[in-house]
């Protein structure tokens, strides 16, 4: 497995007690002056989606997301690359290989499911992008030993299997209001429903016959599953380690409501 | 015109065949509501409200599938406290455990969809969870207890796959009103609970194709047909070239599977008419 490229250290904001706190700075990126990775773009309201806009770039070495609707195809396609990498070093570790048949078949469930989301993103962002391939995210790499993620051990698969998926629902749930074309809006919609049905069961299966399926840890008073900011998830996904392939999120669009 | 077979003008699936800009949207929902300002609630409910449809027209998008999506959590709400109360399941058990927290969680989707509704909010029907006779999933009649256990289980499922269905289906409604977001994080909610009532009854917690899976009464199969898509935003998943990852087992299945697929309001209306009794 590849080492990472990228080294990750944290960068203290002045003693906020906030998530801001932990914002992360790849440091062997060259950022000129600016601690954020992420901002989003309040000027982008009107622009399509599949016109990247042209942005000051710090790096030009580095991919960023983009932005509009394009923005937001890659920021689900990154996250479904992750999740497909991840099932697909599962089902080649030991704690796949001597699995009850029951959840050998999960994980292959999983595995399908997840390569099935991401070779859709492939493919449609590919068309989206074809006079513009460079805007389209690259097949990242993944350093899931230096993230720490065991998939010899049953522990740590399933708590890496409902870490990923319960951000995939929450991912997803925010992303929505900051997507522009209907069509894309429900393609989410079918893809985030699968997300959750899959953190259904991997929780249920790291604590059955309990409450830990739809868990009060993760869902609101109002009943509601969480809808995470993108700047969150990114800072998130970038705090795990595993994502060897430096990218930013700098421009993706802003939410229609503030809810 | 019933709201019902407006909202499906305006359902995903005519959304999804056209490419409309967001722009195109907003024109489209505002001659929605329109047609919507002359029609009757759903279900013939009373709305709280006479002239709710003059105070709101502004936003009037939202007030249909929010109508709709109550007129769900109502009956989820009231299957699973009158579950609780009857006493079927066993105490402790795997399901109880289960309906207590999806309890929990469709009640508290009937308070927030009230108040977001506010004045344009509408009553709960009344309810027959025994379709006509055809359930008795309360064990009120002289039907053998396990029986009565699984037709619980039947109709949560049925239920529960529904409301993930029904959800998606109004999410391009609610495009550009605050409320979006909201069903989303109810939308996601519901594909939980349906993954662990499905898992209980030994299925796999996603839909293959259009089974609605064993032990599910044919009565139950509107919930599940037009889950067989094997195409999304027009591209073949099935005959795709997965390269080095290769699906594990039936393509086909596997690719149905990855996607859950929306409902039109008019099904779903008709899937919750069955438990509805009519007193008009």
């Amino acid at each position: 497995m590849k080492k990472p490229v990228v080294k990750l250290e944290f960068q203290d904001n002045k003693g906020s007690g906030s998530s801001r706190r932990r914002f992360i700075k790849m440091s062997s990126l060259a950022f000129a002056g600016s601690t954020l990775l992420y901002a989003c773009s309040e000027d982008d309201d009107f622009n399509p989606g599949m016109e990247p806009e042209p942005e000051p770039d710090p790096d030009p070495e580095v991919f960023d997301l983009g932005s509009g609707d394009l923005g937001i195809l890659n920021y689900a396609y990154a996250l479904e690359q992750l999740e497909a990498a991840f099932y697909t070093a599962v089902r080649s570790g030991a704690y796949y290989a001597g699995a009850p048949a029951e959840e050998q078949e999960l994980f292959d469930d999983l595995y399908n499911h997840e390569v099935i989301h991401r070779e859709f993103f492939r493919t449609a962002i590919g068309a989206a992008t074809a006079d513009t391939p460079e805007a389209m995210l690259p097949d990242l790499e993944f350093d899931l030993e230096g993230a720490g993620i065991d998939i010899d051990s049953r522990e740590s698969v399933l708590a890496t299997a409902m870490l990923l998926e319960d951000t995939g629902v929450s991912a997803y749930n925010g992303a929505g209001d900051r997507i522009e074309l209907a069509d894309y809006l429900v393609i989410a919609g079918k893809i985030v429903s699968v997300e959750a049905r899959h953190a259904s069961a991997i929780r249920s299966l790291l604590n059955v016959n309990s409450a830990d399926f739809a868990g009060d840890d993760v869902i609101d008073d109002n009943g509601l599953d969480p809808a995470a900011d993108p700047a969150d998830i990114y800072s998130a996904v970038v705090d795990l380690n595993v994502v060897a392939t430096p990218f930013t999120a700098n421009n993706l669009p802003a939410p229609q409501h503030e809810s | 015109m019933s709201i019902i077979k407006m909202l499906n003008e305006f359902s995903s699936e005519n959304l999804m065949n056209k490419k409309s800009s967001r722009r195109d949207m907003f024109g489209t929902l505002s001659s929605f509501g329109k047609k919507a300002a002359i029609a009757a609630v759903p279900f013939g409910l009373a709305s709280k409200s006479t002239k709710a449809t003059a105070a709101t027209s502004m936003f009037f998008d939202h007030v249909g599938p929010l109508q709709l999506a109550l007129t769900l959590e109502y009956l989820e709400a009231e299957f699973y406290l009158k579950a609780l109360e009857s006493g079927v399941l066993e105490g402790g058990s795997r399901s109880e455990t289960a309906f207590m927290q999806i309890s929990k969680h469709e009640s508290a989707h009937v308070d927030f969809l009230i108040a977001a509704l506010a004045e344009d909010s509408i009553d709960s029907p009344t309810f027959d969870f025994t379709a006509g006779g055809a359930f008795d999933p309360f064990n009120e009649g002289d039907t053998p207890m396990e029986t009565s256990r699984a037709q619980l289980l039947v109709l949560a499922q049925a239920f529960e796959d529904t409301g993930v269905r029904a959800y998606k289906g109004q999410a391009g409604a609610l495009m550009g009103t605050p409320y979006l977001e909201p069903a989303l994080q109810i939308h996601s909610v519901e594909a939980k609970h349906a993954s662990e009532i499905r898992r209980i009854r030994g299925l796999k917690g996603w839909i293959s194709g259009s089974e609605r899976g064993d032990g599910m009464p044919a009565v139950t199969q509107d919930v599940y047909t037009g889950e067989e898509v094997t195409s999304q935003a027009g591209i073949d998943l099935v005959g795709y070239n997965y390269g080095n990852s290769p699906i594990v087992g039936d393509v086909t299945a596997a690719v149905t599977q990855a996607f859950d697929e929306p409902m039109t309001g008019e099904t779903a209306s008709a899937i919750a008419s069955l438990f509805i009794v009519n007193e008009s």
